[in-house]
């Protein structure tokens, strides 16, 4: 029989069509929709005449532009206030399942979807949303669309797609210790770029990333659009398994053995081949660090930004630009560099197991004085659990502000902007030029090394702090 | 929906060499909070193009009015990042129809296809080719052929040829988009549907 992975699994049994000389019509299962990218979707389908095909296949929630205060209030800025409106507006006409502000499951589309249990292996998941990416950690592809597609999936719950490359990355070994999943991410991307990835589909494996939490690998496949992949997955296995027992969307009883069981077999054949394959060590990661404006621009906390050396043209030029944009000189360390914020959040590190590891680090300290510190959960389901276990009030006596559920800061279009010129630290997936709010600079690293900074009111290796 | 036919375009361009820009330099988040597709050209590039006040940034290219067409020539990796499809709606609205670079994002590219901006990928060398020619003489045309799939510096007459699947040709040249031919293979998808 062929050998082949579990990409081609997944991708193989939903075209519908092969379109001659053209791109797969491609059946998608579960479709997210969020208040900015479905408006316009929706219009071109009354434009059209048509209909949503299978609303039950569709979930809805807001979360890019809404206030992570006073939640329970009408939404003070009009724009955003009109998109949430017409989003409850079109889940209301065509029958979708919203999960509203402030009501139990509400939150970042990549945070709910795992925590219902919607998200499955063996499913086609898109949204209109390049962190859709982030489902692929249950053994699922996974992937953004634009407003076309998104058009496309509810009215005939198809998208047209020609099949990427196939491109598997292992990490073998163990990680140290304060080193954590976002360090794996931002280490391989710093290390193929911020575009080696594109045109292909991600699977990651070894045995550092079978030995995650599920949290912590939706923390690495979040991150593949970073170096432009289109998606990126592992294996199901029984971490996955576990994970979703029990979930308010997961099979029971006997449905849930039949659908283990089928998991089970979601996995790449041994001797199946990838279109291009990288390996790295565990051991060579550590906490790591972005000085630059695009993901790719990473080193570990303890090195020296890259000088010029070898960059030429277009590229030296480029490289200046973004130094310049963030206030660094090339050579120069970024440990010990003065910080403004830091914010905890985000469909890449806002879940419980974040929280924890920050509330962990920070008991019985105090930020710096210089410091602002936010944290956003990314779902009401872990600010509730963030209360219970005790974490929220060591966060506030730490100095930290707990917000309410949302993408907030991460790309700032509602009120939690940075303001020009200051540095950020964030947990959260782009350190774009003014993606946390114009002239914004944002550094990105892991929930461990924002906390470290949040102390020191440096840039810190968390695994310092440790020691002390 | 259905968009304009592209067939022959023949313009002169806008220069834009910066390497890895990103979907939030063509249009930053606080500006995709309307609900619908028209009036983004306004905000295309709106922090590398406007000041704070709101003031024209000279050195930007866009404001620079040496040059002028329907034709952007970018950098490598462009569209990066988030899938705004209101990137490609900044764009189009702003006058362009055609985006070159020796390397596109993915989602990008697909998104301009699906809305009619035709996205032609062409090698490094014939990259640096065209900023070189553009910025000695704004004036320069290029030509893009979409039935032959060449682009064309028409000044040397140097043409690369490009690539686009048949299937995508075929919807550019006729103003068709995915939807039309998604409808029209319904029960097939029903049938499919069934079965999952």
């Amino acid at each position: 029989m062929e050998k082949t992975t579990l990409f081609d699994k997944i991708w193989d049994s939903h075209v519908v069509r092969h379109v001659p000389a053209g791109p797969d019509v491609f059946f998608i299962d579960k479709h997210f929709i969020h208040e900015v990218t479905s408006p316009v979707a929706f219009l071109n389908l009354e434009k059209r005449g048509i209909s949503v095909k299978y609303p039950y296949r569709t979930i809805a929630t807001p979360d890019h532009n809404v206030p992570t205060v006073d939640q329970d209030q009408t939404i003070k800025d009009k724009l955003s206030r009109m998109q949430v409106e017409k989003l409850r507006e079109n889940c209301k006409k065509y029958g979708i399942e919203l999960h509203d502000l402030g009501s139990a499951h509400h939150g970042i589309v990549h945070v709910i979807g795992p925590e219902l249990g919607v998200t499955q292996p063996g499913m086609t998941i898109v949204c209109g949303d390049s962190h859709t990416s982030t489902h692929g950690a249950f053994g699922a592809i996974a992937f953004g669309i634009g407003t076309s597609e998104v058009e496309m999936v509810l009215a005939t719950q198809c998208i047209m797609q020609s099949k990427p490359k196939k491109m598997r990355i292992s990490v073998e070994g163990e990680l140290g210790k304060g080193v954590t999943s976002k360090d794996i991410i931002l280490y391989i991307i710093s290390k193929i770029s911020a575009a080696g990835a594109t045109g292909y589909f991600v699977e990651y494996a070894g045995s550092a990333i079978r030995n995650l939490s599920m949290e912590a690998r939706m923390t690495i496949c979040n991150m593949s659009i970073e170096m432009g992949a289109r998606g990126g997955l592992i294996a199901p296995d029984e971490t996955t398994f576990n994970y979703l027992k029990g979930r308010q969307y997961t099979p029971k009883g006997e449905d849930w053995e039949k659908a283990v069981a089928y998991w089970k077999t979601l996995k790449t054949d041994e001797g199946a081949t990838f279109d291009k394959e990288y390996q790295f060590d565990a051991a060579d990661i550590e906490p790591m660090i972005t000085y630059g404006t695009n993901p790719g621009m990473g080193i570990k906390v303890k090195d020296r930004i890259p000088t010029t050396e070898g960059m030429e043209g277009s590229n030296k030029t480029t490289y200046l630009k973004s130094l310049d944009y963030m206030g660094f000189q090339p050579g120069e360390p970024v440990k010990g560099k003065l910080v403004d914020y830091v914010f905890v959040g985000s469909c890449t590190n806002g879940r419980i197991e974040d929280i924890r590891a920050v509330a962990e680090f920070v008991k019985g300290k105090k930020k710096a004085d210089n410091i602002t510190a936010w944290i956003v959960p990314g779902s009401r389901e872990v600010e509730k659990m963030a209360h219970e276990e005790g974490l929220v009030k060591i966060l506030e006596e730490a100095g930290f502000e707990l917000r309410q559920p949302g993408c907030s800061a991460c790309l700032a279009m509602n009120d939690d902007k940075i303001p020009a010129g200051k540095y950020a630290v964030s947990t959260s997936n782009r350190n774009f030029e003014g993606r946390q709010g114009p002239g914004a600079r944002t550094m990105l690293a892991s929930p461990l090394t924002v906390a470290a900074v949040a102390v020191t009111g440096r840039i810190t290796d968390p695994r310092e702090v440790f020691e002390n | 929906m259905a968009y304009d036919k592209f067939t022959v375009l023949i313009d002169t361009a806008v220069p834009l060499p910066t390497e890895n820009v990103d979907t939030d330099q063509i249009i930053p988040a606080r500006f995709l909070k309307a609900t619908e597709r028209e009036g983004f050209g306004d905000n295309l590039f709106r922090d590398w193009r406007y000041d704070v006040e709101g003031n024209p940034k000279k050195e930007f290219v866009l404001n620079d009015s040496t040059y002028s067409g329907k034709i952007l020539v970018a950098g490598k990796n462009f569209g990066s990042g988030s899938s705004r499809e209101h990137a490609v709606w900044a764009i189009y609205d702003y006058g362009f129809r055609c985006v070159v670079s020796s390397f596109f994002a993915d989602i990008f590219k697909n998104n301009c296809l699906n809305i009619g901006v035709l996205p032609v990928t062409v090698s490094p060398e014939f990259a640096d080719k065209l900023f070189a020619a553009i910025t000695a003489d704004p004036k320069t045309e290029i030509e893009i052929n979409l039935p032959e799939q060449k682009i064309t510096l028409l000044s040397t007459g140097e043409s690369e040829s490009f690539d686009i699947n048949e299937y995508k040709k075929s919807n550019m040249q006729n103003g068709f988009d995915d939807i039309d031919y998604l409808l029209s293979m319904s029960s097939e998808i029903d049938v499919f549907a069934a079965s999952r």
